[in-house]
């Protein structure tokens, strides 16, 4: 194995890895300042933070030094390459490099939404000087709100590390933004007229490592200190972006993208991103609702889950195979195996059904070329398939039914007069997921349970309402479109008398205790030969599933991270 | 000096000098001629032998650069001609352009055919519009004539030169940022390795040779090596790095000096003897305060390092950071070195491409400091605090991308470190300065 030196430590790395400095650093818990490279981006070298002093290990043991600092950034590391990142050269450097970029910067934090999570105030606290020594006034440089619908550009806090103009150049290959004048006077603008709205344009609010760019959904919304991170998976389509949700008192306040080469990247794409609202709607169905005779009438989940139990079990004495559930593809694998175990375990003849399954044109495939078409190699895809576990429920409901049954199964065995009672587990929480026709077919049942989270065609006709969680308020796991399964985490607590879908599942199983995640995987790993990878703590990237005609072997896992 | 008979610039103001017929009556493109009849090596060898270095300001070995190009290579090669001469004093392409332009386009021809390319593009400041024409129809007549274009003179060697104009900008005559240019890119330098001999114009392997360079090679192609290298200062012996300075130069004089242009001599003529031979002397009968070398990157010479051989190695021996362009400012004693260095300052944070942090931010932090000296606002302190930026931001060889921000820094470092005791004068006393610089001369 090549043995890199930094700053007098060695570390090992892979024998055909391509490092450099700035990587093989952190292999070593050396942090190496940057601005302009990025991991996903081309290197330019141009904000000159990552200089550092490189050398060669001679095989005589002595050391020859390269006589001058070079970016860390461009600088390949072969075997026995020295870095040293703390000599007082590059110390000097780097306070020099730290006071140039402050020159012009206003000095705004108090009211910058970047604050908190800087990287000029987080390298100019450990690397840079206590005052600026510019005596002359500041280059003022207008705000340019109009560089987007959802991004906002504050120029003069801007570091010209160019991350953003390489990002749409490069990843979203639209190539709004750009550079114009010089020197001092440098901006990033957009052509007149043409504003940066590609579908990818929210990531260059998360790139810019100052607050240049800011989102304008979270503008002025929070400080980033009081938001808390939970990991989660976009649920907004079958790609399933790993992602961070930023809650602050049970209030949602952004997604953000969080690295992961199995499943998306380092990216989201904007859809996802700002697909969050819903979570904190206030149309939420929040009460448990019930309907013997007449109006629907608020209740208690003490009183709703016995009578639930009772009318499916009077149901399935009545005539089994009239008996339907629909399991939406926003339920996770636990909550999908809770209510299909349940059901099935009462009557084998109960029929399931997977729910609908909203399909948009075909798979957005970034970089485009001028005429919007797709270039290869593809660096970032957005699915036509706009849920987030069609793979894992179908899972579900194969092992226990041997075959799905679609959403149009459903709605032509219910106009056939053949389904008396369902139970209908609601999903996308962006579309309504049935039409007011469909809506109107349910009057013929018997019994309807919805489980859902906002109101619908369908939960205004029930007669029982079972107010759910949305995925920040979940524990559980979701298969994206590859067979990958990563976990997802109760972010915040669900409104008023809402409860987690996996809570009510648990509870309608009659299952003792409380519901855990992760036991139950266990559980289902053991059951569900499909799903066997799951036994596995889901580690932070999650793990690759052992669906027909995807192997789990270690090249799928290395094709799936070079092409998200 | 008396016997040295001026080469490149030996058609300049002759009656019809810059058509076809004219040079080939006074022998042109025989160079051409015996180059064709070489091989590519052969001819690449002979301009190695002369020890020819790049008249653009590096002072690189010229033979050396083209034998870098990959052996083999399935082609295209390219050569971008560097006619993006915006260095504040320099002139000697202008001359030669306007003057005698088919000993460029036969040099540019015999390159190409050293280094196998087939595609010449000719960078040219857009602000010259008289080289402009004068190329043109130069390179329309070679066309005409067969002296571009396909199969060339009844060989296999096919050439076809484009004339470019850049937009006005100083960075684009950086080899790289020229390269960028010619792409339809911003002018931004890109980052080393690879080097344009390996990833050059379009990716492909390209030579980048400054207008100067190509004219001597023309000359050295079709009167010799031994020629070439009768002139000039032969190497250090003392630095076994110091490839020599060779052959003749065209020095552009200008400043406060009673005849100010353009003069060929050979390498290592003294600033004082250009100055006063054939500068004509300082004006109004002044005295020299200081003289800028070759182009204000370079830095400056006080008054007591007159005798300094211009050559490739002399300035840096006086502490300037090299010979330059060659374009020698000479500066009276009535004129503030404060203004001076101001205007130097001006220019390049004007000029910088704002591309790397130190001078993108250095290049003005040092014009708005000199402006508040300027305006009588200046500190003792100002100048460490000048001395510093300049410092942090060219550490030769360069924390930056190009060589711009160390061309920026030298002149600051220079001036205050040999004359420091004017500046603090200035500050001391409070003085200003009322004289305006040309602001908008750029």
């Amino acid at each position: 194995m090549p043995t890199v030196i930094v700053n007098g430590r060695e570390i090992e790395i892979g024998a055909d890895e391509r490092l450099n400095c700035i990587q093989a650093a952190q292999r070593a818990d050396v942090e190496i300042p940057h601005y302009c490279w990025h991991k996903d981006l081309s290197v330019v070298a141009s904000c000159r933070m990552c200089l550092v002093e490189v050398g060669e290990r001679k095989p005589d043991g002595t050391i020859a030094m390269v006589p001058k600092l070079v970016p860390g950034c461009q600088t390949p590391v072969k075997a026995e390459t020295v870095i040293v990142s703390n000599s007082p050269a590059v110390l000097a450097a780097q306070k020099a490099t730290l006071e140039y970029l402050l020159l012009n910067h206003p000095l705004d934090c108090p009211v910058c939404d970047q604050a908190g999570e800087c990287f000029l105030q987080d390298y100019s606290y450990k690397y840079g000087r206590g005052y600026s020594r510019l005596q002359e006034p500041k280059l003022l440089k207008p705000d340019k709100d109009h560089i987007g619908d959802q991004i906002t550009l504050f120029t003069d806090r801007c570091v010209m590390c160019t991350r953003c103009v390489r990002f749409t150049r490069e990843i979203s290959g639209t190539g709004e933004l750009q550079v114009i004048e010089r020197g001092s006077h440098a901006e990033i603008d957009i052509f007149p007229g043409e504003p940066c709205n590609n579908k990818l344009a929210g990531n260059v609010v998360d790139i810019c490592p100052v607050g240049a760019l800011c989102s304008k959904d979270f503008l002025y919304e929070q400080r980033v200190w009081w938001l808390e991170s939970t990991s989660s998976v976009c649920p907004n389509c079958s790609t399933g972006c790993s992602i961070r949700v930023d809650q602050n008192k049970d209030v949602v306040y952004r997604f953000k993208p969080r690295h992961n080469p199995l499943a998306q990247g380092e990216f989201m794409c904007d859809e996802g991103r700002f697909g969050y609202k819903y979570i904190n709607s206030p149309d939420r169905l929040t009460q448990p609702l019930v309907r013997l005779e007449g109006d629907q009438q608020p209740t208690d989940w003490e009183t709703i889950l016995p009578g639930v139990r009772a009318a499916i079990e009077g149901a399935i004495t009545a005539k089994p195979q009239a008996v339907a559930a629909v399991l939406s593809p926003w339920m996770t694998v636990e909550e999908a195996y809770l209510l299909a175990g349940y059901l099935k375990n009462l009557s084998k003849e109960i029929r399931l059904y997977l729910g609908p399954v909203r399909v948009v044109g075909d798979d957005d495939c970034y970089p485009k070329d001028v005429h919007g078409n797709a270039v290869a190699p593809t660096r970032f895809t957005i699915r036509a398939e706009k849920c987030p576990n069609r793979q894992g429920v179908e899972a579900i409901i194969r092992h226990f039914q041997g075959s799905t049954l679609s959403m149009d199964d459903f709605w032509k065995a219910v106009s056939a007069g053949q389904i008396d009672a369902a139970y209908l587990v609601g999903g996308d929480p962006h579309e309504p997921w049935l039409t007011d026709e469909q809506g109107a077919l349910l009057d013929t049942l018997k019994l309807t349970i919805v489980q859902d989270i906002l109101p619908s065609a369908a939960s205004r006709r029930a007669h029982y309402v079972l107010p759910g969680g949305s995925f920040a308020e979940r524990d559980g796991t979701f298969v994206n479109h590859a067979g990958l399964a990563q976990p997802i985490k109760r972010a915040i607590h669900s409104p008023e008398e809402a409860r987690p879908d996996n809570r009510i599942l648990w509870e309608l199983a009659g299952r003792r205790g409380l519901f855990n995640a992760g036991r139950l995987r266990n559980e289902i790993a053991e059951h569900i030969s499909a799903l066997q990878a799951l036994t596995h703590p889901l580690g932070e990237f999650g793990v690759m599933l052992d669906t027909p005609g995807k192997p789990t072997n270690a090249s799928v896992v290395a094709n799936a991270a070079t092409s998200p | 000096m008396a016997e040295f008979e001026p080469v490149l610039m030996a058609r300049i103001g002759k009656p019809d000098a810059t058509s076809l017929a004219s040079y080939q009556a006074d022998g042109g493109y025989d160079g051409l001629k015996k180059a064709l009849s070489m091989a590519p090596a052969e001819v690449t060898d002979i301009v190695k032998a002369s020890g020819l270095r790049g008249r653009g300001g590096a002072g690189f070995p010229c033979g050396l650069k083209w034998t870098f190009l990959p052996k083999d290579h399935p082609g295209p090669i390219y050569l971008c001609v560097n006619a993006d001469e915006s260095e504040p004093g320099t002139f000697n392409n202008r001359v030669i352009m306007e003057g005698d332009p088919h000993q460029i386009i036969e040099g540019i021809a015999i390159a190409c055919r050293a280094i196998k390319a087939q595609t010449a593009y000719i960078y040219l400041r857009y602000e010259f519009g008289k080289s402009y024409r004068v190329l043109q129809n130069a390179i329309d007549e070679c066309y005409a004539a067969n002296l571009l274009g396909k199969n060339i003179l009844g060989t296999d060697f096919c050439l076809d030169v484009y004339l470019h104009r850049g937009a006005g900008a100083y960075i684009c005559g950086e080899e790289t940022g020229l390269i960028e240019s010619l792409e339809g890119k911003r002018a931004w330098p890109r980052i080393k390795p690879p080097f344009p001999a390996i990833e050059g114009l379009f990716r492909k392997p390209t030579i980048v040779n400054n207008i100067e360079t190509l004219a001597c090679v023309t000359h050295i192609v079709r009167r010799g090596v031994d020629w070439f290298r009768s002139m000039g200062v032969p190497p250090d012996p003392n630095n076994p790095r110091d490839p020599g300075s060779f052959g003749p130069k065209l020095y552009c004089i200008s400043g406060h000096v009673n005849k100010p242009g353009c003069y060929e001599l050979p390498l290592g003529v003294t600033a004082r003897q250009l100055i006063e031979e054939q500068g004509g002397g300082v004006w109004k009968g002044r005295k020299v305060k200081a003289v800028v070398p070759g182009g204000i990157s370079m830095g400056f010479l006080s008054a007591d390092e007159l005798d300094t051989p211009l050559d490739f190695s002399g300035p840096g021996k006086a502490g300037c950071l090299g010979l330059g362009t060659a374009a020698v400012v000479v500066i009276d004693d009535h004129t503030s070195m404060v203004d001076v260095l101001f205007n130097c300052c001006r220019f390049m944070a004007h000029e910088s491409c704002g591309q790397c942090t130190p001078c993108r931010e250095g290049t003005d932090w040092m014009r708005k400091i000199l402006e508040r000296i300027r305006s009588g606002f200046g500190k003792s302190k100002d100048l460490d605090l000048l001395m510093e930026v300049a410092g942090s931001m060219g550490i030769i060889p360069g924390t930056t991308i190009c060589g711009l921000s160390d061309g920026a820094a030298w002149p600051v470092k220079n001036a205050i470190k040999k004359f420091r005791g004017e500046f603090e004068e200035y500050i001391a006393k409070g003085m200003k300065s009322e004289l305006p610089v040309l602001v908008d001369a750029h």
